[in-house]
């Protein structure tokens, strides 16, 4: 046992647990923000693979923006405890089963049937993951996606702009 | 160094389940919503780690780009969708996918 491994057990610990809280919560805002410290634990997983920009990105981003856009629709509708009488029956239960089924496909296929023909991860040195190499990256190879990628996030600005729009308080 | 890539895919196929589990047991859209972006992540988690095995650094750094593109297509993602339930809430007064059955307004 050496400390990245040791370092990485704790955190897929963590990830796992807040996952497993974030779904068997019954409030909301608790998912929500059980949710947070997952993103920011496989932020922390990011750094050690390497992935400098990639982690600061998830955080920002993910924990930061997208999170506090959630806990604002679910404060805004008021949305915490929302689910009252159960309808599904034999389907949970059913739902539980399945998805044993296919961790246990998953970690057979990993770790007994296929795992000598994964590739092998190599050892980088200097900037491997670093904002600069993935800024030369990004602007050299990826520039048309780039683009794209402004023209999407001002699609769906303009689309969720006319799904939230009042129309009966516009034609009076 | 270096963690095994067994475990990294490993620890990205359990969240990936806890996902899936999640979007079939809960009802709250929300919930949904987000079990939907836990999800996301574990493939950005097995994307991450393949993207450190590709010989070449330059090469490999693709991967990293992905993830980078994947994340800004899930705030997109977000906020339509968020956009969209809070349309279905003014219409029906609940976010409860079982109430939402009908696409008639």
């Amino acid at each position: 046992m050496n400390m990245d491994l040791i370092l990485f057990l704790t955190l897929a610990a963590v990830a796992v647990i807040t996952a497993v809280s974030m779904i068997a919560s019954r409030n909301a805002i608790y998912s929500a923000l059980f949710l947070v410290l997952n993103f920011i634990t496989i932020a922390a997983i990011y750094l050690l693979l390497d992935a400098a920009f990639i982690a600061m990105v998830q955080i920002t981003v993910y924990a930061g923006a997208i999170m506090v856009l959630f806990l604002f629709v679910i404060m805004l509708l008021g949305a915490e405890r929302v689910e009252a009488e159960t309808r599904l029956t034999w389907q949970r239960p059913l739902s539980l089963v399945l998805g044993f089924v296919l961790l246990a496909e998953m970690v057979y296929l990993l770790f007994f049937h296929g795992g000598g023909s994964l590739p092998v991860v190599h050892e980088f040195e200097g900037a491997f993951g670093s904002p600069r190499s993935i800024g030369l990256v990004l602007f050299d190879s990826y520039l048309l996606p780039f683009e794209v990628a402004s023209v999407l996030l001002l699609v769906a600005m303009v689309g969720a702009i006319l799904l939230v729009r009042d129309e009966r308080k516009e034609a009076s | 160094m270096i963690i095994p890539i067994q475990y990294l895919l490993a620890l990205s196929g359990i969240l990936f389940v806890l996902g899936v589990l999640g979007v079939l047991i809960r009802r709250n859209a929300i919930v949904i919503f987000m079990s939907i972006e836990l999800m996301l992540n574990a493939a950005n988690l097995a994307l991450i780690s393949f993207a450190r095995t590709i010989a070449p650094a330059e090469a490999g750094l693709g991967g990293q780009v992905m993830v980078f593109f994947i994340i800004a297509v899930a705030a997109a993602e977000v906020a339509v969708g968020l956009a969209l339930i809070v349309t279905i809430f003014k219409l029906r007064h609940s976010i409860d996918v079982d109430q939402v059955h009908t696409l008639k307004g």
